[in-house]
């Protein structure tokens, strides 16, 4: 049976298979729909419609729909494969937009490209492919996708420089058997070769940067915006209890932030260490300050087989965001379920709350979940009158 | 490009724009011989002349109206602006919450005329919005919708205009081809046409006077149309939409033919998919419309699936990015949005068979009975929250 299987895994022929292509209108996912389209797949083409364009960029006689609409548009002519733009507007406002500025405003750094991939990409869009009778939804991914003896796993990606494996983390065994990521094994400069000689307009169309839906990259206003009054002015307090300024709201902050803190006269550089959202307070310290050992994640995914860690401890390495190298840890069950426990073997200083915990095995992602508040597990003086110490 | 290879496509989009007619492809290929300027004194000239001014007789013929009175203009979007912005001494437009978005974009959401559920203008409303507005009021109200194919009651309509001394503008273009249409029969006092919409081509339009009205150039330059609307005169669109509405009366008299074929589609529907809803069916309607909605399959859905299949249908307003919102026309009739959000229009063809009906059919049970199973989405599909 398996010297049958087509390249995406079917035990058909290409031609009888039928293959979304989440289109970002991108290089990467432009070559993902050619390619499968030049094997002989029944490619069939979608683009997300998540906001409005012309509002995000304040032109409000621009149209909703940005460049690169018209650019997967023109792709999926080109290569002649139908195409749909898909409407998930209210959908991601909902689940990313305002997930995103509710995490700021809880003290927490969120990592929207995550909730998107897990909600609108891999719920939404997977299930419009499903209705559509597609035996596969392709992205222009840069992470692997390997059948292995017990089911599908998420490897990264061979280009480790492009590898997004740490955004998919929270991609669901189910969600995984059905999708597809051919770039995986392609470097960044081969799928821009490919693009070239594919023809696709878009080879050499930059990378996009940073959040799409926050485009002059001030996500303030974009928490503004969508949560008015959510920005409240408080006290830049020392760990040692010292008022030492004032901020304008906790959501122009993050922990590891040494940079815009508007406090002098310190001998020693100062961090932020933690944000209290209850009372608006950006807490800040010395470096060592910053040093985690330990840390709780919640909303847990499980890719490594059966139900998580075993209760006597996993080793494994773990990321803390995207662009860190993994480090040692040790995974544990945690006390509530989706709740897992990351005992590091060394410090760390970039445990920043709201981020993702990626857990990996060399290449593979056993899964992963989002860093917590070191408040939560435990309680400060509101007041701010003694020093509390850090975990 | 896609469109170029494959099946046969059962198109059943014609509201949107309806198939090149052999009498427009044959207009066309002449008047591309007549090449000259219509304004030009020279005899080439006076060629393309007498081409256009033959197509606005034949307009006149086809919907009882002056010649001098007709108004070539890009197409419909056009004719209702000229309309609207170029009819002497207006103060004021009203319109029905159901008009297109090309005659809705000149007005706010306070002068709009209210529809009731089956998509007809509230004439009631329609009296006491007049009876306080301060005149001379343009009140534009079409002929047949879009979306529903609901025929308004422009006799009842342009009756209460004129107890309030206002002009009615109507926007023809559903209803030209598919049902009898002469606008001194009707009184209004201006309307809108188009010319894809019959068969003719993109590009053609135009707007047509009561004797005695005037309309305002909105674009000045050349004399062009009696100095009402200025730039050099389409000829290939103008001797296209003559060709077709030279045989307006062959077109209307498929009527019955059509409106058999979508009251058996609609009937089967009915029976085969008992979720089904349908917008405006119970009055007055085109011969050729059904507005209906799967309930828990979104239009996109819909569409999608059906075009796969090689089958056109549509819903809504796309915008040029493709994107679906659901259509004004059935929130303004009370459907709650989540039920706008799962509707199509299917809109016959003067060609449209049986058999094509019946692939038709097939895959929208597909879809139905598809939907039916699953009930949902699967809950292992669903990521676990943040």
């Amino acid at each position: 049976m398996a010297a049958l299987l087509n390249s995406l895994g079917f035990a058909k022929a290409p031609a009888a298979t039928r293959v979304v292509v989440a289109m970002s209108g991108g290089v990467d996912s432009s070559v993902t729909a050619a390619m499968l389209k030049a094997d002989g797949y029944d490619v069939v083409g979608m683009t997300m419609q998540l906001y409005d364009h012309g509002a995000a960029t304040s032109k409000s006689k621009a149209c909703c729909a940005g460049q690169d609409i018209y650019d997967a548009r023109r792709v999926a002519d080109r290569i002649g494969i139908p195409h749909y733009v898909v409407d998930y507007e209210g959908t991601f406002k909902s689940d990313v937009m305002e997930r995103f500025a509710d995490a700021y405003i809880a003290g927490e750094t969120p990592v929207p490209c995550i909730l998107c991939n897990q909600t609108v990409k891999f719920r939404d869009l997977l299930k419009a492919a499903t209705d559509l009778d597609a035996d596969a939804l392709a992205t222009g991914h840069y992470v692997r996708r390997v059948q292995g003896d017990h089911g599908s796993e998420l490897h990264r990606a061979v280009d480790t420089d492009r590898d997004q494996s740490y955004f998919l983390f929270a991609t669901t065994p189910a969600q995984l058997d059905m999708l597809r990521f051919p770039l995986g094994d392609l470097t960044k400069a081969e799928t821009r070769a490919l693009g070239m000689k594919l023809g696709l307009h878009v080879a050499d169309k930059p990378d996009s940067q940073d959040i799409c839906f926050v485009p002059n990259g001030s996500y303030a206003d974009v928490i503004a915006k969508l949560r008015p009054h959510a920005a409240i002015a408080g006290d830049i307090v020392h760990m040692d209890g010292r008022v030492l300024g004032r901020h304008d709201g906790i959501i122009h902050f993050t922990v590891g932030q040494r940079r815009g803190l508007g406090v002098g006269g310190e001998v020693e550089p100062l961090y932020v260490v933690r944000l209290e959202p209850e009372a608006a307070r950006v807490v800040v310290g010395p470096k060592q300050a910053l040093l985690r050992n330990s840390f709780s994640v919640r909303g847990v995914n499980w890719l490594g087989g059966g139900e998580g860690p075993p209760a006597e401890g996993l080793a494994a390495r773990v990321k803390l965001r995207n662009t860190q190298p993994p480090v040692p840890a040790q995974i544990f069950p945690g006390g509530v379920a989706d709740h897992l426990l990351v005992v590091l073997a060394a410090p760390e200083g970039a445990v920043t709350p709201g981020q993702a915990c990626v857990i990996y095995d060399g290449e593979r992602v056993l899964g992963g979940g989002w860093i917590e508040r070191p408040e939560r597990e435990r309680p400060h003086n509101q007041r701010g009158r003694q020093a509390v110490a850090s975990v | 490009m896609e469109t170029s290879s494959g099946p046969e496509i059962v198109y059943l989009d014609t509201n949107a724009t309806a198939p090149v007619r052999p009498s427009a492809r044959a207009a066309i290929a002449q008047a591309m011989d007549r090449y000259g300027n219509p304004s030009s004194v020279h005899r080439s000239g006076r060629d393309a002349r007498a081409l256009v001014e033959d197509a606005r007789e034949a307009l006149a013929v086809a919907v009882g109206a002056n010649p001098a009175q007709v108004i070539f203009t890009s197409g419909a979007t056009e004719a209702n602006a000229l309309a609207l912005h170029g009819l002497a001494g207006i103060r004021s437009i009203l319109a029905s919450a159901v008009e297109h978005p090309s005659v809705l974009a000149h007005v706010t959401a306070e002068d709009h005329v209210p529809v009731d559920a089956a998509g007809v203008i509230n004439l009631a409303a329609l009296d006491a919005a007049l009876a306080v507005r301060p005149g001379p009021v343009l009140l534009a109200v079409m002929a047949a919708n879009n979306e529903t194919g609901v025929i308004q009651p422009l006799a009842e309509v342009v009756a209460i205009a004129r107890r309030h001394g206002a002009l009615v503008h109507c926007d023809a273009v559903q209803a030209l081809g598919k049902m009898p249409l002469d606008m001194a029969v009707l009184g209004v006092d201006s309307m809108a046409l188009s010319g894809h919409k019959i068969g003719a081509a993109k590009g053609i339009g135009a707007l047509v006077l009561r004797p005695g009205l005037e309309a305002a150039a909105q674009s000045v330059g050349g004399g062009q149309e009696r100095r009402r609307r200025a730039g050099t005169e389409n000829t290939l669109g103008i001797a296209a939409f003559g060709a077709v509405l030279r045989e307006i009366a062959d077109i209307v008299a498929m009527a019955p033919r059509i409106a058999a074929l979508r009251d058996h589609l609609e009937r089967d529907l009915r029976t085969r998919v008992p979720a089904l809803q349908l917008f405006g069916a119970d009055g007055p309607r085109l011969p050729n419309t059904l507005c209906m909605a799967l309930p828990g399959v979104s239009s996109e859905t819909q569409i999608m699936a059906l075009d796969l299949a090689h089958i056109a249908v549509s819903a809504g307003a796309a915008c040029s990015s493709g994107k679906i919102s659901p259509s004004h026309v059935l929130l303004a009739m009370g459907v709650a949005p989540d039920l706008a959000g799962c509707a199509i229009r299917v809109s016959l063809g003067w060609d449209t068979t049986a058999e094509e009906l019946d692939r038709f059919k097939a895959v929208f049970e597909q879809v139905a009975r598809k939907r039916a199973q699953a009930g949902g989405t699967p809950r292992s599909l669903i990521g676990s929250g943040a």
